[in-house]
């Protein structure tokens, strides 16, 4: 059930866990399915050997994909207008990550009802690895 | 990505194997055929762009490991950008059936100095895609960041 107007003030705040130890599979699924086949996400011995990073890392937009199911779950992918994310730490295979959306204001734009939304998604100690905003229309 | 733009069709197995990819299971697969792509699926744009530098093409030199670390000679220990920030915009949501021109304009770049990862050279990317009838779905705006060194870990 998508979240209406009425249900919504300002300041209320949601969060989920978006992933618990992430799995290197996941990297591989959205690589398959984004095309973004860098090895930096999907070659272990690349990143140790020829990259200099300790493995593989999670493509920026895995977390941002991950971090957008805040918004659709709650308001359905097909009323999203913005959506929009800082990368600000990289991530990797077996963190845990959580989301928090806070709602920043309900308003009223020609005819249809916005929602504007601040997220952020953190890591299992606490280090912000997106932060972001999102716009959705909801029902009244 | 040429001048005339890519063309990107749409398809609802595409969006279902994405959803999966980002752990987006609140649409059942029997009820995929019309529902909204999730809005960061537009960047998977790259699968049908002939020349997507991340993915491997037949003929061309690979950077990933193979019988070595990397398939290219000479190739410097710091690899490619990282993404800094990315923005969509929806005028409305992407569905399946639909048949997508996306075009690219560069944006701005600038530099930036940073302790955990030298100098930081920062490019972005205006990507518009339009329907079939020309009219605008989504625009998308792309930073990469290219780091002189790779991003300290410590």
């Amino acid at each position: 059930m998508l979240l209406k107007a009425n249900e919504l003030a300002v300041g209320d705040t949601y969060e989920d866990v978006l992933v618990e130890d992430l799995k290197r599979t996941q990297l591989v699924m959205y690589a398959g399915t984004s095309g973004d086949y860098n090895p930096l996400h999907t070659d272990d011995v690349y990143c140790r050997e020829a990259a200099g990073y300790p493995g593989v890392f999670a493509h920026g937009m895995l977390t941002m994909g991950m971090t957008g199911r805040m918004i659709t779950d709650r308001f359905g992918a097909e009323n999203v207008k913005k959506f929009g994310v800082r990368f600000t730490n990289q991530v990797w295979p077996g963190d845990n990550l959580t989301g928090k959306a806070v709602i920043e204001a309900v308003r009223e734009e020609g005819d249809e009802t916005l929602v504007d939304i601040s997220l952020t998604t953190t890591n299992q100690n606490g280090e912000v690895v997106v932060t972001g905003h999102a716009t959705a229309s909801v029902e009244r | 990505m040429s001048d005339d733009g890519i063309v990107f069709p749409v398809e609802a197995s595409h969006i279902m194997m994405f959803r999966r990819s980002i752990g987006d299971y609140s649409v059942p697969d029997t009820g995929m055929e019309d529902a909204a792509a999730p809005p960061t699926f537009p960047r998977a744009v790259a699968q049908f762009d002939p020349d997507y530098f991340l993915r491997m093409k037949p003929g061309e030199e690979w950077f990933g490991s193979g019988k070595n670390p990397t398939g290219v000679a000479g190739k410097p220990s710091s690899s490619g950008g990282l993404h800094a920030e990315q923005h969509f915009e929806f005028v409305r949501p992407i569905k399946p059936g639909d048949v997508l021109t996306v075009t690219q304009t560069p944006g701005k770049s600038w530099e930036k100095e940073s302790k955990r990862a030298g100098r930081l050279l920062f490019e972005e990317f205006v990507h518009e895609y339009r329907d079939e009838a020309g009219e605008l779905v989504c625009t998308s705006r792309s930073v990469r960041v290219t780091t002189e060194r790779p991003v300290d870990q410590g």
